[in-house]
């Protein structure tokens, strides 16, 4: 979900820029690896790709279809800097060029997309991709990268103080669930065929954790993303952030848990992603 | 989707077009952050940058008509959480909502459709984006529509050996849909690899290479100053006028 | 004085282990234009590629007097043009000056003297009124015309062409033809089009299964291969 302008309040993508700028030129600067400029021709054309893949409507059944995001699928082949590299680039181009997505929202959408949803959809792999458990890792990828995004751009839309009944976000979550098992199936096919053309094209993650090792940082991943959710809608709502003075306490108080919660969950990834960088390099 | 990327060109150069890129996207954050940070009285002062974007429009001579209908892209997305928001209560924010995120792309738009997309991206370096992303958005951008067309002809080759019950060419059944995904997906890899030859051919040899890009002038300068200033006094006199 | 290109004993194996050349022997003179036929695989391509050292194999490979190796390179990419089959994997640039000038900044020239040059060259295939569009919207031949003023601008000694006439339509291939005749720089032209060689070329070489099997005029060899569409038959059909 690409957030436009006129949403997000103002602490809230100012903050969400500071973050995500940083993390993106971070990862642009791992995904050089040392090599200059080498590397361009293949992430630019693989993310022309993407952007193409995205056209291509699979079918769900009874008249809707979905599409694929990509940002797993770019993790699993390229590696996650290179991936968070090609998601931030294709953002950029989808909302300057498409209106999809807003200028100062792009750091929002940076985070939740390019940053935690490609960080999200590589876990799963880097943690089961090399054993018994393959193909379900390739899946849990696309569907857990879809599923943080998501809930990532809900819980900056709450805090921005759009108010949304229960029955509605319980709607919002059903529909990013199916969004979130679609990516993990359509992800999982094209791997299969890609692997069916080129065997041992897709590398294998080096060295697994332990199932339990791995259980515990998915669902705390899950449950991060989700707390964050549930910290910014408070019963009584956030009253209308539009008029209400930063002095205000309650507010600051809300909207920091909010944003604290999201910096753990970034700060998580990012630990673990040099980790594991660190153990397959 | 790519269409609407294509049709955009081939317009009568206007004035915004002569300015360089770095004054457009200063002058456009600073709009954007106006409406962003409007609290007060907002449909006033909506309407007074509606005025304003219009007139830039047709100072710019951006088909206007083009300009309104491109913006409203945003508005799917934004009528469902305005309705949401109504429906909680919220209609101020609603309002809001909508007026806003229609504004903000309206003024993307008129920067976008002045500006080339490899002046627009070097512009955000002189904003601190990181070259490496930058030039592989320049890469995005010239392959999009190559590596589009391949996978139009791929789906179009596969619906007609009546591979979807539908003749209509985007919706292919899952499985080939992502082997035809795979094949995209090697056709661009190996695409990368001809890329790379072609360049090691003309001796790269590590670091791309630019020309130079135009110098900042005094003109870029003052249009700047002067939008910016345009877009903070408007708003300010619709939130006293009110 | 040396020869443009002196190749001995030239083979060279892929990774997968397909032997694509297999000791082959090749001469070129400056000014010099030949045409390299073959049937698909049977290595024509791969021996293009060793001519500014994309690839590197077995044997003795010299161009302009020096060995495709090591740190020859660079030079030797300066006086070997190529011109790759699909054009849109040779213009990577947003415009087509950027493009053109490509080489020229990487050898250290000066933007402002590359922007003439790429210039220049652009008029002298009457692309210059192309100088700021993007690649995609130019036409096959267009592209190919753009292609080859990046390669031009390099004043480079000899021309790798690989199969240049793929994607042109009939007045294209005639435009470029007429190009090629015109220019002093000795040529190698990878093409399955045997009026284009004959228009171009002075001789041809047959390439089969990584060897060189035969050598002569283009008429030559085109009537000792059956190297025609036309006069090939095929029981299909019957």
């Amino acid at each position: 979900m690409h957030i436009p302008d006129g949403f997000l309040a103002p602490p809230v993508w100012a903050t969400l820029d500071a973050v995500a700028l940083p993390a993106v030129a971070l990862a642009a600067r791992r995904a050089q690896r040392g090599l200059e400029d080498a590397r361009i021709p293949l992430l630019g054309v693989m993310g022309a790709f993407v952007f193409a893949a995205q056209m291509i409507n699979f079918p769900v059944g009874v008249g809707t279809s979905g599409h694929l995001v990509g940002g797993a699928l770019l993790a699993c082949t390229l590696g996650p800097a290179s991936a968070t590299v090609v998601m931030a680039a294709i953002l950029a181009i989808q909302a300057l060029v498409l209106q999809d997505g807003g200028i100062l929202a792009l750091g929002a959408n940076l985070l939740n997309m390019a940053v935690i949803g490609v960080l999200a959809g590589y876990l799963p792999y880097r943690l089961w991709g090399a054993g018994r458990l393959r193909k379900f890792a390739i899946f849990a990828g696309g569907a857990l990268s879809v599923l943080a995004s998501a809930v990532l751009a809900l819980a900056e839309l709450l805090l921005s103080g759009v108010r949304m009944a229960p029955s509605v976000l319980g709607l919002s979550l059903a529909v990013f669930l199916v969004s979130a098992l679609l990516e993990g199936a359509i992800t999982l096919a094209v791997l299969q065929a890609l692997e069916a053309m080129r065997p041992g094209f897709v590398r294998r993650p080096a060295g697994g954790a332990s199932l339990a090792l791995g259980a515990v940082a998915v669902a705390a991943v899950l449950l991060s993303a989700v707390g964050v959710l549930f910290a910014s809608t408070a019963p009584d709502g956030i009253e209308r952030v539009l008029g209400v003075a930063v002095a205000d306490a309650s507010w600051l108080r809300k909207a920091g848990t909010g944003l604290v919660g999201l910096a753990v969950l970034f700060v998580m990834c990012t630990v673990f992603e040099r980790f594991a960088a660190k153990r397959s390099a | 989707m790519l269409r609407r990327m294509l049709e955009a060109r081939a317009r009568p150069q206007g004035p915004l077009d002569r300015r360089d890129a770095r004054s457009k996207l200063a002058a456009l954050l600073v709009f954007l952050v106006v409406i962003s940070t409007a609290r007060y009285a907002f449909p006033a002062t909506a309407a007074v940058m509606a005025i304003l974007l219009a007139a830039a429009c047709l100072w710019a001579k951006v088909p206007l008509a083009e300009a309104l209908r491109r913006a409203a892209v945003v508005l799917p997305f934004t009528a469902f959480f305005a309705i949401v928001c109504w429906a909680s209560g919220d209609a101020e924010r609603a309002i809001a909502l909508a007026l806003k995120s229609y504004l903000s792309c309206l003024a993307v738009w008129l920067v976008v459709a002045t500006t080339p997309m490899p002046a627009l991206l070097r512009g955000f370096e002189s904003f601190g984006a990181p070259r490496f992303l930058l030039m592989v958005a320049q890469f995005i951008y010239r392959y999009l529509f190559v590596i589009a067309e391949e996978a139009r002809a791929m789906a179009l080759a596969a619906s007609a050996r009546g591979s979807s019950a539908r003749a209509d060419f985007r919706i292919l059944r899952f499985r080939a849909a992502g082997g035809a995904l795979a094949v995209l997906f090697a056709r661009s890899y190996q695409r990368a690899d001809e890329i790379h030859r072609a360049m090691l051919a003309r001796g790269f040899r590590g670091r791309m290479r630019s020309l130079d890009a135009p110098r900042f002038q005094l003109a870029d300068a003052a249009f700047a100053a002067a939008a910016s200033l345009i877009a903070v006094g408007a708003r300010l006199a619709a939130e006293r006028l009110v | 004085m040396a020869r443009l290109v002196e190749i001995r004993g030239l083979r060279f194996r892929y990774p997968d282990g397909t032997q694509a050349l297999d000791g082959v022997d090749f001469a070129l003179d400056a000014g010099e234009s030949v045409a390299l036929f073959g049937a698909n695989g049977s290595g024509k391509t791969t021996f293009a590629m060793h001519l500014n050292g994309l690839l590197e194999g077995e044997g003795e490979v010299q161009v302009c007097g020096l060995p495709a190796t090591g740190g020859n390179l660079e030079t030797i990419r300066t006086k070997v043009g190529m011109v790759f089959q699909d054009a849109d994997s040779q213009l990577f640039m947003p415009t087509v000056l950027e493009d053109v000038a490509f080489g020229l900044l990487n050898r250290g020239i000066n933007p402002v003297e590359a922007a003439a040059r790429a210039r220049t060259a652009l008029a002298a295939v009457g692309m210059d009124q192309a100088v700021d569009r993007a690649p995609y919207h130019l036409s096959a031949g267009e592209k190919k015309r753009v292609a080859l003023a990046g390669i031009l601008v390099m004043e480079p000694d000899i021309l790798v062409l690989d199969e240049p006439t793929t994607f042109l339509d009939p007045p294209a291939q005639r435009v470029l033809a007429d190009l090629l005749r015109g220019l002093p720089q000795a040529e190698i032209v990878v093409t399955h089009n045997t009026l284009f060689a004959q228009t171009v070329c002075d001789r041809a070489v047959f390439f089969e299964r990584g060897k060189i099997a035969a050598r002569g005029s283009v008429e030559e060899i085109v009537a000792h291969f059956d190297w025609n569409f036309a006069s090939q038959a095929t029981n299909f059909g019957r």
